[in-house]
């Protein structure tokens, strides 16, 4: 079980979050023009890293706030963890 | 029966407390601190069981957690225990168990015919024969097996027995008590750590406690007892035996599994069976110690032919001989130190050993003992079927491939000794890249992936000196850096007597013409000759060999057969064991029983049960439940000897004709605040909603960036800045994540709060033509009317003293209003509805009601919301506002979703009229054509509609805009019925939707 650690309540174990996907995608503005091909993208292609992966995790029986997690896939090590409005 | 094997005196047994014991049936006797094993032996007792496979006769083979064959069921305070280790079980006063895998008994059992068929039963048996003839696997094959092979026997009664789950966080988690983890401990525990050692025998010290070396001025022993009593006193110390660590997962994640009271005849009050805990340790120090390899001969499961160290331990720990004529056979020199505490309990063995000239301190105080040394000797094959009756021994060539002057000696066991196999498991389980240690011919922890250390013996450090030195260093050093104390060790002297070089040799050849079994895996009975097979098979990747043959796959995972398989297959294939590779090593060490991996999880603690404030109200007036997601709602209120179809048939008419309440408290609520909700909403929903005005609600529809609607509800506008959003019962936790999502990460700039007020209110729907009339009783002082509240109106009314959220809005289809008040009132305010509604005939209705109402409407709800409809499907294509963007919309323009024959939303009554249509139902064309039928879609929901008193369905089906009027059918394959239905149109009721606006 993973030891996430949110930036708004600490250390805590993985079952008090759930998981929300790449956090690098974002989502394409309202109201603008968008080729079928870039929509398609950005609501079903997702890479699927070996390695490092900036992902959003909701801690939803804490905060319930969506965070940003920097895990390895490969050795599940979380170098780093942010608040939605922060950068890497 | 007498304890004939039992030493006069000796081990750490209490021989004041003497235990009756039953098995198979027979009484026994054994004293305080025996094991079931320990007890056996000391009355004489080798034959516990058949092996697997052959049904061959097993008797101990090990002393504790490696131990293959003496697997029992135990009866325990009227439960039954399947699958309890001989060797770890301690004796309780009436403890009863008896032999697993053999029918009719232990001594004549008619499996053993597999031995002598054994030509039949060779690796990958399973595969090859159970596949043909089909029919026969049912029939023939299955009972057979059943009947003859497998484990223990779970008991069919409820488990009465509490487990329980415990979370704890330490600085150093040490796993096992023997000299590493006890120096380890105390270093740390020193530097102020927070420390949790655990053991998981009854008896801390692991090795030292059959160890003849002295630390200090003391024994192995008495330096246990003095350190585990200085680490009890600590307050920073937690110190647990009957504890195994059996889990490495990840971020230091471990779990143990205490077996609290399986030592006590039963569980005392408030105490449970046993406890798992969930340990996150910020340091591991895996200290488990090495298990004795077996060296491999003919014949080398009969009973009797045990480990050397298990040999020792039985003596030393319990003062009980594995037998009179020992037998030691050895590559090291180990078994010198079972040879010579035998010698000096007065019993003569011979030690067979397999090197050319071993020199050591050791064999030099055998030599002094008189004890009979056999050099470049080996056992070739044990003679005895039930127990060890003599051996066949041979000299063996300088280069160990040929036999010479083979010879039959007496003696009642052999314990074997092929060298020591580190204890690797969870050091691999944490993701330890372990490396082959050639001089010990094993692998040892090497880099770690995360916060362990390896210690000991399982770091592959065999010398006590050594290993207390590391050890007391490492423990120091660890918890330095977490407490920054940094106190002075000081290492304890050891006096240990030098060991020699072991032989690399581990497996002895077959002499000509002969065909013993020579097995590797004990518990799955896979003998050289299996890994032979599969080799010569084209088997090649170990872990295939593994999966072919089962080896290393029983529940002891292989912890005395790995290695030994490892070497037969790199010496097949001509490569060194490195290459070869072990196969992966996985989480639990040791089995865990189900109950404790459950603990309080079991019945009503298995999942909440949400009730509403009208929950005993329903309860009183013989409502009959059904669970909603987490909530229990009614799903009718019986009346006399009515049966479901005949209630909910009543309460709906109600309905349709007078007025019915409807407890809708389960409901997602969802309070929205903040100057941007409008435009908030306005991107959430498909529809307009940026002119909502005050105190009117409105429908909408949210669907997921793929524009799949997600959920459905209304949305009401309490005041400027103030809206209350409903969602279906199932949903409810879904949309507020979503909402929260695109609020926190999409458009933070909006200025919104969002928060979940499901619980906050309770609700009460009046559905009905005669609904207003019990409005109007129930808010005197409001104007309930069609002008005063029209159809989406919202206002705030006060129900006899108490503040009331009045909504008119409909699910029913009918005039219908929807009153909510704080949770704490809602029984006040469903009494009070009752109570007025008397004269209007109002009656409770439940959700089979609900869902007949919602059908004939044609109401979308949960099965037709599927995940796989779009607005277009469910005809709410007219929510979809073209002026503006929201979640989702981008897809709805994609070719699939705009396709002319599209699947929509239709009716569906069956021709007769009285035939209903099973849910899941196909519709077709053709109810005769040819399988696969094509299908046209499916039947979502299906009810008996009051109003026309005949079935009707929903259903969503291809093209369904241009299908009304025509003939089709609906299939269930599942109930094989075959029903001639016409197409119609979803809205069987009021299509114009006059009702609810009357
Ligand atoms: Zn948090």
């Amino acid at each position: 079980m993973l030891h996430i650690k949110c930036p708004h309540c600490g250390l805590r174990s993985q079952n008090e979050f759930s998981y929300g996907g790449d956090a690098t995608v974002k989502r394409p503005e309202l109201n603008k023009e968008i080729s079928d091909q870039d929509w398609d993208n950005y609501v079903y292609l997702r890479k699927s890293p070996r390695g490092k992966h900036l992902e959003l995790w909701q801690h939803i029986s804490g905060c319930r706030q969506w965070i940003k997690v920097e895990r390895d896939t490969l050795t599940h090590e979380i170098s780093k963890t942010l608040k939605a409005n922060e950068e890497l | 029966m007498s304890q004939n094997f039992r030493l006069e005196k000796g081990g750490l047994i209490n021989r004041n407390k003497k235990i009756s014991f039953k098995f198979n049936g027979k009484k026994y006797f054994g004293f305080e601190g025996d094991t079931i094993a320990s007890a056996l032996i000391a009355n004489g007792v080798h034959l516990v069981g058949r092996s697997f496979k052959y049904h061959r006769p097993r008797g101990f083979f090990g002393a504790g957690v490696d131990e293959p064959y003496a697997i029992l069921q135990m009866n325990r305070n009227n439960e039954v225990d399947p699958n309890v280790r001989a060797t770890e079980q301690e004796l309780f006063e009436g403890l009863e168990a008896k032999s697993v895998n053999c029918w009719p008994n232990v001594d004549f059992d008619i499996g053993a015919i597999n031995n002598f068929l054994n030509k039949f039963f060779p690796a990958g048996f399973y595969y090859k024969t159970f596949m043909w003839p089909k029919s026969f696997w049912y029939k023939i094959y299955e009972p057979i097996i059943r009947k003859a092979a497998g484990f223990g026997a779970a008991s069919i009664n409820h488990d009465k027995e509490r487990y329980e789950h415990k979370y704890e966080y330490c600085d150093l988690l040490i796993t096992g008590s023997g000299p590493s983890g006890l120096a380890s401990a105390y270093a740390a525990a020193q530097n102020g750590a927070k420390v949790i050692l655990a053991e998981d025998k009854p008896r801390f010290g692991g090795s030292l406690l059959t160890s003849e070396a002295t630390i200090g001025n003391q024994s192995g022993k008495e330096w246990v007892d003095t350190i585990i009593s200085k680490l009890k006193s600590m307050k920073n110390v937690i110190v647990k035996n009957r504890s195994q660590v059996f889990g490495y997962y990840d971020h230091n994640m471990l779990v143990m599994s205490e077996r609290v009271s399986d030592h006590l005849p039963e569980t005392e009050k408030y105490t449970p069976k046993q406890r798992l805990w969930y340990i996150r340790a910020k340091e591991v120090v895996i200290s488990s110690g090495s298990i004795e390899r077996p060296l491999v001969f003919g014949n080398n499961d009969a009973p009797g032919v045990m480990l050397s160290s298990a040999a020792k331990e039985y003596l030393k720990v319990y003062g009980v001989l594995v037998g009179k004529k020992p037998i030691i056979f050895t590559n090291n020199d180990s078994g010198y130190e079972t040879a010579i505490e035998f010698k000096k309990n007065g019993i003569d063995p011979v030690v067979l050993d397999t090197r050319i000239s071993p020199d050591s301190e050791i064999i030099n105080e055998a030599k002094n003992l008189n004890i009979t040394i056999k050099n470049s000797y080996v056992v070739v094959a044990a003679k005895g079927y039930k127990k060890v009756k003599s051996a066949d021994i041979a000299k063996i060539s300088d280069d160990k491939k040929k036999l010479s002057r083979i010879e039959n000696i007496e003696c009642d066991c052999i314990c074997v000794s092929g060298f020591w196999t580190p204890s690797i498991h969870l050091a691999s389980q944490s993701g330890n890249k372990t490396k082959f240690n050639e001089q010990i011919d094993s692998f040892i922890p090497n880099k770690s992936k995360q916060k362990e250390t390896t210690l000991g013996s399982a770091n592959g450090i065999f010398t006590l000196g050594e290993t207390l030195k590391t050890s007391f260093e490492k423990g120091n050093e660890l918890s330095k850096q977490l407490t920054n104390n940094d106190n002075k060790i000081s290492i304890p002297a050891v006096v240990e007597k030098k060991s020699s070089e072991h032989d690399k040799f581990w497996c002895v050849p077959l002499p000509k013409g002969k065909n013993y079994k020579r097995f590797l895996d004990f518990q799955n009975d896979v003998a050289v000759s299996d890994i032979e097979l599969a080799l010569r098979e084209g088997y090649r990747s170990i872990e295939h060999v593994k999966r072919y043959t089962t080896l290393g796959m029983a529940t002891d995972q292989g912890k005395t057969s790995n290695l030994n398989g490892l070497q037969l297959v790199s010496e097949l294939e001509n490569k060194v064991v490195p290459q070869v590779g072990h196969t992966t090593f996985r989480p639990p060490y040791t089995p865990v029983s189900i109950g404790a991996i459950v603990g309080r999880e079991v019945g009503k603690h298995s999942k909440p049960t949400r009730k509403s404030p009208m929950h005993y109200w329903h309860e009183k007036n013989n409502a009959v439940f059904v669970d909603a997601g987490v909530w229990l709602r009614p799903r009718y209120y019986k009346q006399g000897s009515e049966n479901l179809f005949e209630a909910s048939k009543r309460e709906a008419k109600n309905v349709r004709q007078n007025v019915g309440i409807c407890d809708v408290t389960t409901l997602g609520k969802i309070d929205i605040k903040g100057p941007d909700s409008a435009e908030f909403l306005n991107r959430v929903y498909t529809n307009a909603w940026l002119k909502l005005p005050i105190g009117k609600a409105r429908y909408g529809v949210m669907l997921r960036e793929d524009g799949i609607v997600m959920d459905d509800g209304t949305t009401t506008r309490i005041s400027e800045n103030h809206y209350h959003m409903t969602t279906t019962t199932a949903q409810a936790a879904n949309v507020l994540s979503h909402l929260e999502y695109y609020l926190q990460l999409v458009w933070p700039e909006l200025n919104v709060n969002v928060v979940s007020s499901t619980e906050q209110w309770a609700g009460a729907a009046i559905a009905g033509p005669k609904s207003r009339s019990v409005m109007q009783k129930l808010f005197p002082s409001l104007d309930v009317s069609n002008d005063g509240l029209p159809f989406m109106g919202y206002i705030e009314g006060n129900l006899f003293g108490i503040k009331a959220r009045i909504y008119r809005i409909s699910f029913s289809g009918e005039l219908a209003y929807e009153v909510n008040v704080e949770s704490d009132n809602g029984n006040f305010m469903w009494e009070k509805i009752m109570e007025v509604g008397k004269e209007f005939n109002i009656q409770p209705y439940g959700t089979e009601a609900l869902s007949t109402l919602r059908i004939e409407m044609g109401h979308v709800a949960g099965s037709e919301l599927d995940g796989r409809t779009i607005p277009y499907d469910n005809s709410l294509e007219g929510l979809i506002s073209k002026k503006k963007d929201f979640i989702g919309k981008r897809s709805l323009s994609k070719k699939a979703y705009v396709a002319e024959d599209r699947q929509k939303i239709v009716g569906v009554v069956p021709l007769d009229k009285k035939t209903s249509i099973p849910e899941g139902s196909y519709i077709v064309k053709d109810a005769k054509a040819k399988l696969p039928n094509p299908k046209l879609g499916h039947v979502s929901a299906s009810c008996w509609s009051v109003e026309h008193d005949n079935p009707f369905s929903l259903a969503i089906i291809k093209d369904g805009k241009n299908m009304i009027g025509q003939k089709l059918f609906a299939l269930s394959p599942l109930k094989n019925k075959s029903i001639p239905v016409e197409i119609v149109s979803s809205h069987y009721v009021d299509p114009k939707g006059e009702r609810v606006r009357s």
